[in-house]
């Protein structure tokens, strides 16, 4: 049985057992030898958000830009490129999804339609 | 505990909402997509060698440039799929260990020669074709990385089936020399292409629950049905025959009947007797060997950049 040392984008490293590492220098049996995987967010034009495109394995950031242009841009999908080694993004628990998002539910009187103005009210 | 988490994992894919890795997943969902989709990935990586094979020898420069298009398109897609596996919890090297090893299959369709320059338009026609038949529908199913992993794919996928149409298109209207080849390409690949939909339903184990997953959409038979329909239509454009003397529309069905498919020897292939399985995996795993030292280097610089720049991880620029 492999012991997987290994966590993903979307990890909440630290409350389990640290942060995720996946680089070769922290494995102690020296298994481990696979380049750290990198998120890559990508600018589809200029003035949209960098957007989440995928993720690869580089050994460093530069190289990590260079892949991305190659797996994710061959076909101007990309006017810009983010990377950020994967075991820096932390996540909200999914199990934790009803407390955080649901109070929200309720609380219509945060949207504009929830208040009924007479019609002589113009540009509103 | 086990029965509600079930419970609430199957109603949110009969209500088509995604699962995500982090979402509490059955045991046999999660292996069952790391080979489903590890295997899709190993078939993209080994699916570039018979084609890579003719990139030196392509008739024009064009049809160059477009073949080596297609078969760097081919290695996106591996790593595509290879990065949605990776968020079920198997690493790359694992992957490819499993590859190298035989443990993993990949599409049996690949341990086919190609013999002339016609089957790469034999392959983009048939075997891509094919193919997109088959990654459509996962471009919806249940896990959310694979999902848009395939939605990637399908894009990039379309025009590697039409340039090899077009292939043979050209083909078609040449010499007799090379309305043969066309012709000898098609009979070759015609029958390999259909078992690629796997076997009859009725001897696909996994389709059942794969279907109540939705990691499947539709069934090898169904799909397989679509393929034929298609392709006895369009052949007619090429003025060209299918290898199949029982190969006849069917007005009650509205669908093509076609002759018995060989799957003594589909079977005989995915065992590892096909024409070239040796010498696929002797590929590859020698490019693994070979790139080891391009591994360590990159690694060892990686290193020591980073020990001279550790405020930035050896990254040259911030955002």
């Amino acid at each position: 049985m492999i012991l997987l040392r290994k966590f993903y984008y979307g990890d909440y490293g630290e409350s389990k057992n640290g942060a995720a590492d996946i680089s070769s220098d922290n494995s102690s049996s020296g298994v481990v030898t696979e380049w750290p995987l990198w998120e890559v967010f990508i600018r589809s034009k200029q003035g949209l958000d960098h957007k989440h495109a995928g993720s690869l394995h580089a050994a460093d950031a530069a190289m990590a830009i260079e892949n991305a242009r190659d797996v994710y841009t061959r076909r101007m999908e990309g006017v810009s490129i983010w990377v950020v080694e994967s075991k820096h993004i932390h996540a909200s628990n999914p199990d934790d999804a009803d407390a955080l998002y649901d109070p929200a539910n309720d609380k219509a009187y945060r949207h504009p339609t929830f208040y009924n103005l007479p019609d002589a009210v113009k540009h509103m | 505990m086990e029965k509600n988490l079930e419970t609430v994992f199957q109603d949110k894919v009969d209500q088509e909402i995604k699962i995500e890795p982090k979402d509490w997943m059955p045991e046999k969902y999660r292996q069952t997509l790391i080979r489903q989709i590890s295997q899709h990935a190993h078939s993209e990586i080994v699916g570039m060698l018979p084609e890579g094979n003719w990139i030196t020898r392509a008739p024009s420069l064009r049809r160059k440039a477009i073949l080596i298009a297609k078969v760097q398109d081919e290695a996106g897609h591996g790593l595509y799929l290879y990065s949605a596996a990776e968020t079920l919890g198997i690493s790359r090297d694992e992957m490819y260990d499993q590859l190298h090893t035989g443990k993993a299959k990949y599409s049996s369709i690949f341990n086919y020669p190609t013999l002339t320059w016609a089957d790469i338009g034999a392959i983009g026609w048939l075997v891509d074709g094919a193919a997109i038949l088959n990654q459509i529908p996962l471009c919806r199913t249940s896990f959310g990385p694979y999902a848009r992993a395939m939605v990637r794919v399908c894009k990039e996928e379309s025009f590697h089936q039409r340039q090899g149409f077009e292939l043979l298109l050209t083909l078609s209207k040449g010499t007799e020399a090379q309305k043969q080849m066309c012709q000898d390409a098609i009979d070759r690949w015609w029958w390999p292409s259909l078992m690629m939909f796997g076997p009859n339903d009725d001897a696909s184990p996994h389709t059942a629950q794969s279907m109540k997953w939705k990691i499947k959409r539709f069934s090898n038979d169904e799909l397989r049905q679509k393929f034929i329909d298609m392709i006895a239509e369009q052949v007619k454009v090429l003025n060209m025959r299918l290898p199949d003397a029982n190969l006849k529309w069917n007005e009650e069905r509205k669908h093509y009947d076609f002759g018995k498919i060989n799957w003594e020897e589909f079977w005989q292939v995915v065992g590892g007797n096909g024409p070239c399985n040796k010498q696929r995996l002797d590929a590859r795993k020698k490019a693994w060997a070979d790139g080891a030292w391009v591994r360590e280097a990159a690694t060892a610089y990686a290193k020591k950049k980073a020990s001279l720049n550790p405020s930035k991880g050896g990254t040259s620029e911030t955002v």
